[in-house]
């Protein structure tokens, strides 16, 4: 089984400038996630295992709240985006 | 104004760092003028924290960045801000039984002198972290973390942040760090046990306006010549405390308010310390639309307004907990920046100022140095 990853920009860095990485076997957005390199799935994830609050993920054109968030679980050929979400830029400035 | 990426730096140079809302910006001060040589580094990314460390016979900055999207990293710049780290995985995380997750870091503090590649970051949600290996891993300070206090801190305006950390220069037993809220906490025994330090620390917004605890500290500083005395600008109140932070004295002699939050000592005179008083919690910006810096140079019994330089008329300006430093020349340079994105300088310790810059992004953190060893 196989499912492709969209890599956003700021991230391609860390796998060699690719914006899609293939991975096998995985049956949940969570397993696909986790095969990702070192240091993408961490700017994915925080220290929890949650999503970080602005990076969207989607699988096909779903997002994964709406489906069961990381234990999404996954068909053969499904294609994940990940995707920094428009809320990413604004803050409340302290103090 | 030219702005180069490869900044180069001679020694007797000053280097003036500056983290913003939207990233970090470089001056470099030679002769009498200053320039921008760098920034936005890191653009779009809030950086509440910045150091110049140059212990052990090298010079590293290192910066405190937060990515919009993912996350927060400590990078390090061993060559005067030409290039930065950029670690693969995050080098500050909560370990995984505590069910945090890192914000931002608040604070970065270069260790004891005889200890170069120590470390200490200030986060939130409230913590301290340590490295000692110079900043390529941090690992949580657990003592403060699992105090039983934890439960009760609550977020101030900027969230849960820990965002002073004061090491005794000799007393390698001996911190003390400040949190809002929380108040004040110190280690006596080398980090085994913390206890709150808060005596005579008023909290307004609380029904007991002198809890325990809870305090809204903003800001603590010391002088390496007399690290047991310390400065405070609390969320209303300024204050010192000479016996190592067990009690503290309302110092607020001469201000137009006591509510404010940046905070500087002098580099040189144990006695003299720089604030910006703000009107009021509910009013964050300086008092009658004048920027003025407050100085005092008898520890806190009178304070003086520095203003020459500085806009006396339609100046509603804030300047934040970590946006006043001070370089470690004689005399000293004097530096802050403002939420509306100006930068001052004053090279007269605070006799005269000059604006540097206009239209940055809200400056969260300013620092600067005499750079010994220049570019490499």
């Amino acid at each position: 089984m196989t499912v492709s990853v969209r890599i956003p920009g700021p991230l391609r860095p860390l796998c060699d400038g690719k914006s899609r990485l293939v991975v096998e076997g995985a049956t949940t957005v969570a397993a696909a996630i986790g095969q990702l390199p070192a240091g993408v799935r961490e700017r994915i994830l925080d220290e929890r295992g949650a999503v970080r609050p602005h990076v969207n993920v989607f699988v096909g054109e779903t997002s994964i709240r709406e489906t069961g968030g990381l234990a999404t679980p996954l068909a053969d050929g499904a294609s994940i985006f990940v995707i920094p979400a428009v809320s990413g830029g604004s803050y409340v400035l302290q103090p | 104004m030219p702005v180069t990426r490869a900044s180069d730096f001679r020694p007797g140079d000053r280097i003036v760092l500056v983290g913003t809302m939207k990233g970090v910006f470089v001056f470099r001060g030679r002769g009498r003028g200053y320039q921008r040589v760098d920034g936005p580094r890191f653009p779009g990314q809030p950086v509440y924290a910045l150091a110049y460390d140059d212990r052990g016979g090298r010079t590293r900055l290192h910066a405190g960045t937060e990515h919009p999207h993912f996350g927060s990293l400590l990078r390090t710049s061993a060559d005067l801000g030409r290039t930065w780290s950029e670690p693969a995985e995050p080098n500050l995380k909560f370990p995984a039984d505590t069910d945090l997750a890192l914000k931002q870091i608040w604070q970065i503090a270069p260790g004891r002198a005889d200890e170069p590649d120590v470390l200490y970051c200030g986060v939130n949600p409230s913590s301290l972290f340590e490295s000692r290996d110079g900043g390529l891993s941090f690992s949580l300070v657990r003592s403060l973390y699992d105090h039983p206090h934890r439960a009760k801190w609550t977020p101030g305006g900027g969230g849960m942040c820990l965002h002073t950390i004061l090491a005794h220069p000799q007393d390698k037993r001996t911190m003390l760090v400040a949190m809002s809220t929380g108040g004040v906490y110190r280690t006596t025994d080398g980090g085994m046990s913390w206890q709150a330090s808060n005596t005579g620390i008023r909290a307004e917004f609380l029904p007991d306006k002198h809890p325990e605890f809870g305090q809204c500290v903003h800001k603590v500083v010391h002088h390496p010549a007399r690290p047991d005395r310390y400065f405070l600008q609390n969320h209303w109140g300024l204050y010192r405390s000479d016996d190592g932070g067990a009690n503290w004295k309302d110092i607020a002699n001469g201000v137009p308010s006591d509510f404010g939050f940046a905070m500087a000592s002098h580099p040189h005179d144990p006695d003299t310390v720089y604030i910006v008083p703000l009107e009021s919690d509910g009013f964050r910006c300086t008092p009658e639309a004048r920027l003025r810096v407050y100085r005092t140079r008898d520890a806190g019994a009178s304070w003086k307004p520095l203003t020459r330089g500085l806009p006396q008329k339609d100046a509603w300006e804030t300047v934040l907990r970590d946006g006043l430093t001070t370089d470690a020349a004689d005399p000293a340079g004097i530096y802050f920046g403002t939420r509306s994105g100006k930068l001052f300088a004053s090279r007269s310790d605070g006799g005269s100022w000059d604006c540097l810059a206009e239209g940055l992004p809200p400056v969260t953190c300013v620092r600067a140095a005499v750079v010994r060893d220049g570019t490499p």
